[in-house]
């Protein structure tokens, strides 16, 4: 067995302060996440092609000129959540597979830092999506331009993805570890997403009437923002245990 | 204080055994040489040292602190070089490096300082995908060894690596570096020639632990019977 002696150790309070600051590596890890897509190119270019693949086929199947409140609101929302999954399924695929995960942990971080940097790569590249689905959506499903809707349409899009992004990171994390992730992510993520889907395209239905479009109900806006709030939570308490073994 | 005290370490995945009544203690320095075959829980250990798996019994201190009730104290403290690089592929290995270093707290010139010392600073601009199994294992040396650790763990550390790349990383990760260290090795000569401490497993228990001036090579190859 082992006879030397050992020297005097740091105190646990000096080897605390090594610990790094929970913006900086939110920074480091959202800066390694879009680096990460940039040469992949895995998510985003494949969630806008869904995005602006299902317009064409709605604007096809539908064989109408335009659509607009309820219909256009829906149409727009649930194609928006379903290319959003494909981006929810490779959240973590790099971190799980390349050793991401080991990396990370073995770090003196706050582990709470995955959690915001995931939530704002998903964002990231939901308003990616979104640059190039809304105006995709104008163009083959909507008869009249978008301009005076816009802001009322960005406030809801903006309160929506803040909920898919947080509970998108969530079940992504949940599922990730497992043998079916492609299948648990989606399966787990939908339900959760539907209240997103009400609150989100009951909010913009009155901005795409075409006839009298209206600012967007507030209530909806409002339940849309509580439902982000209690989500986010719900989430920032949980993920660490997601992390650990 | 030992650097490493562990007193009746179990761990299990599921109902399989992994580790089971493991009791070791190292001094600060020392190197401790883990031998047995595929599934002796070597790499368990590794990982439970590293705080990456939770011991499910007995009672393990690393640098003087339990785990995992004080994991967070010595996290920044551990090196671990085991069977991934932890190296993300698509970045380069000075992105990944840095990446790493920022979560360290580790200023970039060390970054340039280890690609030079392993001789990675030509092809430190290069996807890692692009780059060979040894030139990744020199890189992932440089992650592992990025913020000084005190206590490096390392599995097969070697494997991969030809001659002078083994030289190459030597300081870093060698006995000449200074730092107090667990290596799990299939290889008998090479361990014994590192080792203070001998550590056989065989089937998740220890099945030998002396001074490794009290091992010779046919203990080690009983292990593997």
């Amino acid at each position: 067995m082992s006879g030397v002696q050992a020297p005097q150790r740091p105190l646990q309070a000096a080897r605390a302060a090594r610990a790094v600051g929970l913006w900086r590596t939110v920074g480091a890890l959202l800066r390694k996440e879009l680096l990460v897509e940039l040469r992949t190119l895995e998510s985003v270019p494949g969630m806008s092609l869904f995005a602006v693949t299902t317009f064409v086929v709605f604007h096809f199947a539908l064989n109408r000129g335009s659509v607009e409140g309820d219909l256009a609101a829906g149409i727009l929302w649930v194609t928006l959540l379903f290319a959003a999954i494909l981006g929810v399924n490779r959240l973590f695929v790099a971190d799980a597979d390349q050793g991401g995960f080991d990396g990370f942990l073995l770090a003196p971080v706050d582990r709470s830092a995955m959690f915001v940097a995931k939530v704002l790569t998903l964002l990231a590249f939901l308003v990616v999506l979104e640059l190039v689905a809304v105006p995709a959506f104008a163009l083959l499903l909507l008869g009249a331009p978008l301009g005076p809707a816009l802001p009322g349409l960005l406030a809801t899009l903006a309160l929506g993805d803040l909920g898919v992004a947080v509970i998108g990171t969530l079940v992504a994390a949940m599922a990730v570890r497992t043998r079916a992730r492609d299948l648990l992510g989606p399966l787990l993520a939908l339900p959760l997403f539907v209240p997103i889907v009400i609150g989100g395209a009951r909010a913009i239905s009155p901005l795409l009437v075409q006839a009298h479009p209206t600012a967007p109900a507030a209530r909806w806006l409002l339940t849309l923002g509580l439902y982000d709030l209690v989500f986010g939570l719900i989430a920032y308490a949980l993920f660490d245990f997601l992390l650990e073994d | 204080m030992a650097a490493l005290e562990v007193e009746g370490l179990a761990r299990h995945y599921g109902e399989r055994e992994a580790l089971s009544d493991v009791s070791l203690s190292l001094g600060d320095g020392q190197t401790l040489v883990v031998f047995g075959p595929n599934g002796a829980g070597k790499t368990t250990l590794l990982r439970v040292l590293a705080t990456l798996l939770r011991p499910h019994a007995g009672s393990v201190s690393v640098l003087g602190c339990k785990l995992p009730e004080q994991a967070w104290a010595i996290r920044g403290h551990v090196g671990l070089l085991g069977h991934e690089p932890l190296l993300y592929r698509e970045l380069t290995a000075r992105e990944n490096l840095r990446f790493h270093a920022r979560l360290y707290g580790v200023g970039e010139q060390r970054v340039g300082e280890l690609l030079e010392a392993v001789a990675m600073d030509a092809r430190a601009n290069e996807p890692l995908r692009t780059l060979s199994r040894g030139m990744v294992q020199r890189v992932a040396v440089a992650r592992a060894v990025l913020h000084d650790p005190e206590l490096l763990l390392l599995d097969e550390p070697n494997s991969n690596l030809d001659p002078a790349a083994i030289e190459l990383v030597a300081p870093l990760i060698g006995a000449t570096s200074g730092r107090t260290r667990v290596i799990c090795s299939h290889d008998p000569s090479g361990g014994l020639a590192e080792a203070d401490l001998v550590l056989g497993l065989r089937a998740g228990r220890p099945a030998l632990l002396r001074a490794a001036t009290d091992v010779d090579r046919d203990d080690i190859a009983e292990l593997y019977r």
